[in-house]
C-alpha cells in the first residue's frame, strides 16, 4: 500500500477511535472495547472499499455493510461521521433520549445504516438475504457483515454460514473480529468457538486471515477476497480488544462500559498524542 | 352449492402466490423444507429461479427475508405456524418488526387441526406472538377466496404481514365473483341484534352454521368475520357490542392474547360488554383427526350455540 494512503487511513482511523470515546463517555454507557478492534477495518471498509455516497445513503447499487455485531455501533456511528454521514455532534448525544444515534444501529433513524442489529446472530442473515438479491438481479453491489468472534456461539450464523455456501454467495464477505474476549471473559473460556478458520472452511467458505491493525495486510486479505468465486469469504481478523488505548487493551472489563471523567481524558490523551504523531 | 366445496387454505396461499408470480416479477418465495406441506411448492414448480429452500432453519430464513426485502424483493417466507411465529419470534421481532421491512410470512398449519401430528406442531400462540410486535399486520383467512384475495392485499401493504393458514380443508363460503378483502376491515357475514358472534380463520364457516341453529331457535345473532386480527376493526366491533349488549369470540387459537382478548381490550377500553371466548383454553393438544380435535377443544357450531345462548343471560 502506498504510505500517503496508509497514513490517511491511520490517521482517520485514530479519529475514528476518538469518536468512539467521546460518544461512549458521553453516553455514560455502550462498548468501546469492540469498537476500537474494529476501527482499522470499518476505516479500510468506508473509505477504500464500499462503493457508497453519503449524500444519498439509500443509493439503489451501493455495497451493503451490515454490522452484525451491533453493540459495536458508536464505532460504525464515527467512521460515519468519518465519511460525511451526519455531523460529529451526533456522537455526543449517541444513547440520549431523542437522539438519532441508538445503542444498537437502527436502520430507519440513521442514514448509512443498512440494517438494524444489536441481537447477535441476525445480521448475517440479513446480509445472506442483500447478497443473494443481489444474485437474483444481477445487480453487482457487494455485501459486507462484521461479526464478533463471541457471536459466532450463536447458532443462527451457522445456520446462515449453509446458506450461504449453498447458494454460492461469492458477493458476501464477512470479517470475524477475533479479539478473544467476549462479556463474561475469554472466548477460550467461555465457549470456545475455536477452531474459526476450520468451521468455516468445513462449511463451504473461502477462510482468509488478517492482521486487523495493519492496513497492508488488510488490504492484502480484500485484495484476496475480492479474487474469490463461488464461495462466500469469510475474513478472520486477529484483533486487539481496546486498541489504541493502553487500559482498555486486551481487558474484558472495558466490553460495555464507559470511561470515567478521569479515565476519559486519559483516553484523549492517548490518542490525541497518537493523532497528532500522525499528522505530524 | 358453494358451500360443499372445501380446500385448506394453505392450498389456496400456494396457489395465489403462483398466480402472482406472473404479476410481481420480484416475487420471491421462501420456505424451510416444508413446501410440500406449506403449499409453496406450487410457486416452485411455477418459478424455480425465484424459490430458495432455505433448510430446516427458520431462524435465518427470517433473516434472508429481511434482507431480500431491504433491497427491493417482494418476499414470502413460509413455515409452519409453531416455527414461524414461535421458534423464529426474536428474528421477526428485530430483523424485519423492528426496521418495519416488509416480510410476508406465510404461517400454515396454525391451530389445534393440524391434528395427528400433536401438540408441538399446533401452534395455538402465534397471534398472541405477532400482536405484540409493533407495526405488524395479522391475517386470519377464513376460506379460500379469503385466503387468495389476502395474499395480494399482504403484497400491496407496506410493512410486514403474519398470515396464518390452515392445515384442514374447510368450506369455501366466500363467492370470488363478489369478494372484496379490505386489510383492517371485518365484514359483517350476518347482520343481528341480541349476540354477536365474531370468528376468526377456520372458524367463521362454523360460526355461520350456528347462527342457522340459533336463528331457529329465534335468537338473532350478528356474525362478523375478523380476518384482520391486527390493526382491528376497533369501529365495527365497538358498534356491535353498543347493539347487541354481549360478544362471544371464535378462535382456533389459544383463549390467551388472540382475537376473543384483541376485542376484550378493545371493548373494556369503549363499551364494557361481555365477552365470552371461544378458543384452545390455555391447554397443549393432542394427537387425533382435525375434525374430532376441533369438536373436543369445542370449536365447533355446538359449542358456539351453547356459548351464545349462555351470552344472552349475561345481558
Amino acid at each position: 500500500m502506498d504510505s500517503t494512503i496508509r497514513k490517511k487511513l491511520e490517521i482517520t482511523a485514530c479519529k475514528t477511535r476518538i469518536g468512539v470515546i467521546d460518544a461512549v463517555y458521553n453516553a455514560k454507557s455502550g462498548h468501546p472495547g469492540g469498537s476500537l478492534s474494529i476501527s482499522d477495518l470499518l476505516t479500510y471498509l468506508y473509505f477504500v472499499k464500499l462503493n457508497i455516497d453519503p449524500k444519498n445513503p439509500k443509493m439503489k447499487q451501493r455495497d451493503r455493510l451490515v454490522l452484525s455485531k451491533g453493540h459495536c455501533a458508536p464505532g460504525l456511528y464515527s467512521i460515519l461521521v468519518q465519511r460525511g454521514f451526519f455531523e460529529y455532534d451526533e456522537l455526543k448525544k449517541l444513547r440520549h433520549i431523542g437522539a438519532m444515534l441508538q445503542g444498537h444501529p437502527d436502520m430507519k433513524g440513521t442514514p448509512g445504516v443498512d440494517m438494524s442489529t444489536g441481537s447477535l446472530g441476525q445480521g448475517i442473515s440479513a446480509a445472506c438475504g442483500m447478497a443473494l438479491s443481489a444474485k437474483i438481479s444481477n445487480d453487482d453491489y457487494k455485501v459486507y457483515a462484521i461479526l464478533g468472534d463471541g457471536e459466532i456461539e450463536e447458532g443462527q450464523v451457522w445456520e446462515a454460514a449453509m446458506f450461504a455456501a449453498h447458494n454460492k454467495l461469492d458477493n458476501l464477505t464477512i470479517i470475524v473480529d477475533n479479539n478473544g474476549l467476549q462479556i463474561d471473559g475469554k472466548v477460550c473460556d467461555v465457549c470456545s468457538p475455536m477452531p474459526i478458520t476450520d468451521k468455516f472452511e468445513a462449511f463451504g467458505w473461502h477462510v482468509i486471515t488478517m492482521n486487523a491493525h495493519d492496513f497492508d495486510d488488510i488490504e492484502r486479505a480484500f485484495d484476496e477476497a475480492e479474487k474469490i468465486s463461488g464461495k462466500p469469504v469469510a475474513i478472520i481478523q486477529t484483533s486487539v480488544k481496546g486498541k489504541d488505548v493502553s487500559f482498555m487493551e486486551n481487558q474484558v472489563s472495558w466490553h460495555g462500559s464507559a470511561p470515567n471523567a478521569e479515565q476519559y481524558a486519559l483516553a484523549m490523551e492517548e490518542l490525541n498524542k497518537k493523532l497528532s504523531e500522525l499528522e505530524g | 352449492m358453494s358451500e360443499q366445496i372445501k380446500k385448506a387454505t394453505r392450498e389456496s396461499y400456494g396457489e395465489a402466490l403462483a398466480e402472482l408470480g406472473d404479476k410481481y416479477e420480484n416475487l420471491i418465495v421462501l420456505d424451510a423444507d416444508l413446501a410440500a406441506a406449506t403449499k409453496t411448492g406450487i410457486f416452485k414448480k411455477k418459478f424455480p429461479e425465484r424459490f430458495f429452500d432455505c433448510g430446516i432453519a427458520e431462524s435465518n430464513m427470517m433473516g434472508v427475508a429481511a434482507g431480500l426485502a431491504a433491497t427491493g424483493k417482494i418476499v414470502f417466507a413460509s413455515t409452519f405456524a409453531m416455527f414461524a411465529a414461535g421458534r423464529a419470534f426474536e428474528q421477526v421481532r428485530n430483523s424485519i418488526g423492528y426496521p418495519h421491512i416488509p416480510v410476508k410470512i406465510g404461517a400454515t398449519h396454525a391451530g389445534i387441526s393440524v391434528g395427528e401430528d400433536g401438540a408441538t406442531h399446533q401452534c395455538n400462540e402465534d397471534i398472541a406472538l405477532m400482536r405484540t410486535i409493533p407495526g405488524m399486520t395479522i391475517i386470519n383467512p377464513a376460506d379460500d377466496v379469503e385466503a387468495k384475495a389476502a395474499v395480494e392485499a399482504a403484497i400491496k401493504h407496506d410493512g410486514p404481514v403474519y398470515m396464518r393458514f390452515g392445515r384442514l380443508a374447510v368450506p369455501v363460503f366466500n363467492d370470488s365473483e363478489t369478494y372484496k378483502f379490505e386489510l383492517g376491515k371485518g365484514i359483517t357475514i350476518k347482520d343481528g341484534t341480541d349476540v354477536t358472534i365474531i370468528a376468526t380463520g377456520l372458524m367463521v364457516s362454523e360460526a355461520i352454521e350456528a347462527e342457522k341453529i340459533l336463528s331457529e331457535s329465534g335468537i338473532s345473532a350478528r356474525i362478523i368475520n375478523i380476518h384482520t386480527i391486527k390493526p382491528l376493526d376497533k369501529e365495527l366491533i365497538i358498534k356491535a357490542a353498543k347493539e347487541t349488549g354481549v360478544i362471544v369470540t371464535v378462535e382456533e387459537h389459544s383463549v390467551i392474547g388472540g382475537l376473543g382478548s384483541a376485542i376484550a381490550e378493545a371493548v373494556t377500553e369503549c363499551c364494557p360488554v361481555p365477552v365470552i371466548k371461544i378458543g384452545v383454553n390455555d391447554v397443549f393438544g393432542h394427537s387425533g383427526p382435525a375434525p374430532e380435535l376441533l369438536k373436543e377443544f369445542g370449536l365447533s357450531k355446538e359449542n358456539i350455540v351453547e356459548k351464545a345462548k349462555y351470552a344472552l343471560t349475561l345481558k
